[in-house]
Order: C-alpha cells, then sequence, then structure tokens
C-alpha cells in the first residue's frame, strides 16, 4: 500500500498493543522460570541427607565435601537435569502435534505415539532380552514406526487434525491391546521390570545418556524454532496459511516427524511419562492469553510438571517405597483430559 | 453513488498504471476433490484492476475455483499463471506478495489480538534477513485504518462482532499487500449494512489502490451493483461473462439459477436489479 495514496497513519495503537502483549508474555516466563529455580534447588537439598542452601551453593562451585559432591553430582543432579530435558521435550512435542493439527487432544500420549515406543521397548525387553541401551533404540523406533502409521493412514491428499486424531486414538487402543499380550505372556520378575518401564522414571538417570538426549534436542529445538513463523500461519488454518506463502501440508509434515523425534527421544529415556505432553501448552497458552504459540512457556510448564511430580514421588508420598513419577503425571492429567472432554464439546470445538 | 468506472479499459479511476499490473488466467483449468470433477475445464482472464464477482447457484464451483486460482487446490488439467507464468512453478512466498486469498471461515487462535492477527498478514514480506520493521507497522496501521479497525487494535477477536471481525480478517489481507486480492463470500454471516460496508471498502480499495479484486458473492444485486466484470458459473463451467449490465439478463438468470426472474435498473445506480418471481406473485 502506497503512502501517497493516503495522509500517513499513526502506528502508535499498534506498537501499544504488541508491548502488552510481550511484556504479559514475558512476565509468564519470568515467574514460571522462577518456580523451576525455586524446583530444581529444593530437589537437589531435600533427600535422606539434607542440605542447606550454602551448602548447595559451596558444592556447586565445587567446594563441597566428598559426600556432598556424590550426592549432588551422582544423585540428584543427573536425575534433575534429566527430568528437565524430558520434560521441555514432551511438551514441546505436545505443542507441536496440538498446533499443526489444531487439536487440544492431538498428543504422542493420547495418539499412541508413546503407546507405540512403549509397546517396541517391551517386546524387546521380554521377547528380545534385550539391555537398557537396545531397548531405547527399540523405543524410539515404535514411536516412529506408530507415527509413520498414523499418518498414512489418515492422509487423503492431505492430512485433517481431527482425522489423525481418531485414527491415533484406534492405534492407542491397539498398541495397547499388544502390551497386554506381551505382558501377560512374560514371566513374573521380567513382567515386573517392564511395568517398571511402562509407569515411566528419571531414577537411575547417568551423565552419558544425560549427554546424548541433550545433543538430540540441541539439535531439534533450533530446528523447531526455524520452523516456528511457518507454525504461526498454520494456526490460521490452511487456506489462509497457504495463501500467506506457506506450503502448509510440508511444513506440517516436517513439524510432526520434529514432534514424533522429541516424544520418541524423550520416551526411550524416560518411558513414557504420561500426559506431560498432553497438558503442558495448553496450561501455558491459557496463563500466556495471546494466541502466540507459547513454546518456551510451554516448556517451563512441562519441566515444572515434571520435576515437581519427580519430587512428589520420591518424597512426598507416605510409605517407604519410591514411586515412578509418572504415576504422578498421570494423575495431573486425567483429570484436565476428563474436563477438556467435557468443556470443549459444549463450544463446539470436539472435532 | 455514481458509477465510475470506464469498462472499456479496465483503469480503475485515480492512479492510472500506478504500479505493474498483474495477470492471472486460468486455461482449460479442472479442478475436484478425490477424483470428482468440480471445475470443469474452464478458462478465465482476470482484469487487472477490476473487480470480478463470480456467481453462481450452490456447489456451481465458485469457491473452488478461487482455491484453484490462489494455488491452494493442483489443478486436475489445465492451468493457472501469473504473468505468464506457471503459479505451481512459482515460490509460494513470492506468489503471496502478488495474490491473496482471504477464505470464507478464517481461523483465529484463542485469545489473539487484532494487532497481532493483522500483522501475520506481513508474513510473505520476510524472511532470513528481513525482520518486522517500522515499514511493516506503517502498513498495517493504513491497513487497519483503511478498514477502521485501527481503535481495535488491543481487543481481542472473540470479543469482536461479526463485521468487526471481518473487518479485521480484510485488513490482515490488505496487509499482505497483493495486487490481486481473491475474496470467498466476503459478506456472508453479516447483516446488510455490513455487508454494504465491507463492499464499499472493497470497492474504495480498488479505486484508491489499484488493487484487482476478485470475489465469490451470493447476492445477485450487490453483485451486479459493485462489479466491473460479472462472471456466471454452472456446472462448473462459465456461461456468461461482462459486464453486469450485458451479461445478467432474465434468459442468464434462469440458466445458472432455475430461477424466473424479472431484471430492472436499479434505481441507485443503474445496475441489473433481479427481481425473482417465485410460484405465487407476479403471475402474469
Amino acid at each position: 500500500m502506497t503512502t501517497s495514496a493516503r495522509a500517513a497513519v499513526d502506528a502508535a495503537p499498534l506498537v501499544r498493543a504488541r508491548t502488552l502483549r510481550h511484556r504479559r508474555e514475558r512476565r509468564i516466563v519470568l515467574v514460571l522460570a522462577a518456580l523451576v529455580l525455586v524446583v530444581a534447588a529444593t530437589s537437589l537439598m531435600v533427600g535422606a541427607y539434607n542440605l542447606s542452601v550454602p551448602d548447595l551453593l559451596r558444592t556447586l562451585v565445587g567446594q563441597g565435601s566428598s559426600s556432598e559432591n556424590f550426592i549432588v553430582f551422582k544423585l540428584r543432579l543427573p536425575r534433575l537435569t534429566l527430568a528437565i530435558l524430558v520434560g521441555v521435550a514432551f511438551a514441546v512435542s505436545g505443542a507441536l502435534f496440538q498446533t499443526v493439527l489444531r487439536n487440544p487432544l492431538a498428543s504422542p500420549d493420547i495418539i499412541g505415539v508413546t503407546g507405540g515406543a512403549s509397546a517396541a521397548a517391551v517386546f524387546g525387553m521380554l521377547v528380545l532380552g534385550l539391555g537398557s541401551v537396545a531397548t531405547s533404540f527399540m523405543a524410539f523406533a515404535g514411536a516412529m514406526v506408530v507415527a509413520a502409521a498414523i499418518y498414512l493412514l489418515a492422509w487423503r491428499g492431505g492430512v485433517v487434525g481431527y482425522r489423525f486424531v481418531l485414527i491415533g486414538v484406534g492405534v492407542a487402543f491397539m498398541v495397547q491391546g499388544l502390551l497386554g499380550y506381551l505382558l501377560s505372556r512374560a514371566d513374573l520378575r521380567n513382567a515386573e521390570d517392564a511395568l517398571t518401564w511402562l509407569v515411566g522414571s528419571v531414577s537411575g538417570a547417568r551423565w552419558p545418556e544425560i549427554a546424548v538426549l541433550a545433543a538430540f534436542l540441541a539439535v531439534l529445538l533450533p530446528a523447531i524454532g526455524v520452523l516456528a513463523g511457518r507454525m504461526r500461519m498454520l494456526q490460521l488454518g490452511d487456506d489462509t496459511a497457504s495463501s500467506l506463502g506457506v506450503r502448509a501440508e510440508r511444513s506440517r509434515l516436517a513439524l510432526l516427524v520434529a514432534a514424533v523425534a522429541l516424544a520418541a527421544l524423550a520416551t526411550a529415556f524416560v518411558g513414557p511419562l504420561a500426559f506431560i505432553a498432553f497438558v503442558s501448552a495448553p496450561i501455558a497458552r491459557r496463563l500466556v492469553g495471546t494466541g502466540s504459540l507459547a513454546l518456551f512457556p510451554a516448556a517451563l510448564i512441562g519441566v515444572l510438571i515434571t520435576t515437581v511430580a519427580d519430587f512428589t514421588a520420591q518424597h512426598l508420598l507416605p510409605g517407604a517405597l519410591e514411586l515412578p513419577a509418572g504415576i504422578i503425571t498421570g494423575a495431573i492429567g486425567a483429570p484436565y483430559l476428563l474436563w477438556l472432554l467435557a468443556t470443549q464439546n459444549r463450544i463446539g470445538k470436539g472435532a | 453513488m455514481p458509477q465510475t468506472t470506464d469498462q472499456t479499459a479496465g483503469q480503475p479511476v485515480g492512479q492510472p498504471g500506478a504500479f505493474a499490473r498483474h495477470a492471472l488466467t486460468a486455461t482449460g483449468l479442472s479442478l475436484g476433490y478425490d477424483g470428482t470433477r468440480i471445475v470443469d475445464k474452464l478458462d478465465l482472464a482476470i482484469e487487472p484492476g477490476a473487480i470480478t464477482v463470480i456467481v453462481g447457484a450452490n456447489a456451481s464451483g465458485k469457491s473452488t475455483l478461487l482455491r484453484g486460482l490462489a494455488r491452494l487446490l493442483p489443478p486436475q488439467a489445465g492451468t493457472v499463471t501469473l504473468d505468464g507464468r506457471d503459479i505451481a512453478s512459482l515460490p509460494s512466498r513470492k506468489v503471496a506478495t502478488i495474490v491473496g486469498l482471504l477464505p470464507q471461515q478464517p481461523i483465529a487462535p484463542e485469545g489473539i489480538g487484532v494487532a497481532d492477527l493483522v500483522g501475520r498478514g506481513r508474513y510473505p514480506h520476510q524472511g532470513w534477513f528481513r525482520h518486522w520493521s517500522s515499514t511493516d507497522d506503517t502498513i498495517v496501521a493504513e491497513a487497519m485504518a483503511a478498514t477502521q479497525t485501527l481503535e481495535l487494535a488491543s481487543r481481542r477477536m472473540e470479543e469482536l462482532s461479526g463485521g468487526q471481525r471481518q473487518r479485521v480478517w480484510i485488513a490482515m489481507a490488505l496487509a499482505q499487500n497483493p495486487d490481486i486480492l481473491l475474496l470467498d463470500e466476503p459478506t456472508t454471516f453479516l447483516d446488510v449494512t455490513h455487508q454494504v460496508e465491507v463492499l464499499d471498502l472493497l470497492h474504495e480499495l480498488n479505486h484508491e489502490q489499484g488493487t484487482t479484486v476478485v470475489m465469490v458473492l451470493h447476492d445477485l444485486n450487490l453483485a451486479a451493483r459493485y462489479a466491473d466484470r460479472l462472471v456466471v458459473m454452472r456446472q462448473g463451467t462459465i456461461i456468461a461473462e461482462g459486464a453486469p449490465a450485458q451479461v445478467l439478463t432474465e434468459a442468464v438468470v434462469l440458466d445458472a439459477f432455475g430461477l424466473t426472474a424479472r431484471i430492472i435498473a436499479d434505481p441507485v445506480c443503474g445496475s441489473p436489479l433481479v427481481v425473482p418471481i417465485g410460484r405465487f406473485h407476479g403471475a402474469a
């Protein structure tokens, strides 16, 4: 539009609207980051042997006693770091799925992607007798295969969100059935190992594994950042996105591949921690409330849920037994699912 | 409002040749979904700088044609060319700076603000090395001023009325700044006041900026009043095309809609006015 045709227009209302929006998003991020910091510090300090704040700080800068070093660097920090990384991975994965398929139910844990990882991992453990590293590879491959199958089954000259979700839910039931079969014919001790894996837990984290996961995330997350602009256009629907110059189907596929890779990776490392992918982005978007992608706040929410769930499972539940974090995340996610189904249908967005 | 458009040249008043005119042309174009054919071997050259309105009965292929022209739907046969080059072979961002489409039911993300939404129309003009600038701000503000949505800048889409929302969407399409703007029934869901308001806005855009406008409309009388060229479709083909006064005859209305009607001159501006007869009235 040429300025000559019209008197210059004052862009101030625009700038004001943008400043307000950015300020709001920044405030939410700061609050969430502060909460993460508090939870992280607490989970490093509290345990069978409690550390004070000065103890912790001293240890972190390398001035701790050998027992403090062991507790922080060998026991608590790896576990915390793993929880943070998988929290980010699950949350961002869910955010991508829900955005590009434009459906709040589209999340790797609902549509059978993490289920596929589980079935493959349990098959590896029980039938092939694989060790933990090979099991992780099986889980990753399982998630990829299931996601590809859903995509191909949902393809009708393009992929529509609700069809993808419905087929995904069907596939989730199938892999559940397969899991049940594998577990029922396994011997009791092996089945117990498999069951523990299936709940999902960040215990037993070791630095070499964490480094591998971090390296993958260091590749995937920037790639997603590059695609974020396209994703913002896809939020407006395929037709609008295409008319704005985005190749909708191709961009969706690229984003889904990244999302599946994130979910598959996280599942391979800690098992299918329930519902983190499903709830994180909707919570973040409700908090931010500006229609933005809210990937960063979603990642922080994912981290918060994972770390708080792990802390609760370790220290806050009665009984001597240490529970896997997946039980807590499941307890958070299930009521949200019910609430979502109840409210979304009322305002006609269920499909 | 007096009819100021010169039908012979298609040059809008005020800005003769202000910028390069782009030619959008369909040749032997067939379109459809899943094996069904909806648009059949159709030829259409969109007149640069004019307002073209596509009319036709339900399921006559109007929206499908528009989607095909905007390369949202790949042709089953034939081609759509932009300035003589196959639109499918051009980079999609480049096309988006020239051709814009406002779909019938665009989707607004939950909670999105008006300014944010309109600003997303600048997407095709940005890239790896060109980020948001004050020029973008100016263009967005102009688009919002033209649609009277600037005072809504800080509001959220869900707080707005249907008419306001439609103006915001048009503002987004204007922010995209295409030379050819395609609109799929921009007046559906609007009451008659807002329909006229939206069409006046598009008329103004066409006459002041020289933007080529192509739209699908349901209301034949508004179509006849605002169109420089009218395209009448039936079963995926064009049965009549040209200036509304020549095209909109009783025979064409009967052929396209199966409707017997009288055509009289619109008392406001002299364009053809379709008066349906129906079964119970005017039996003479």
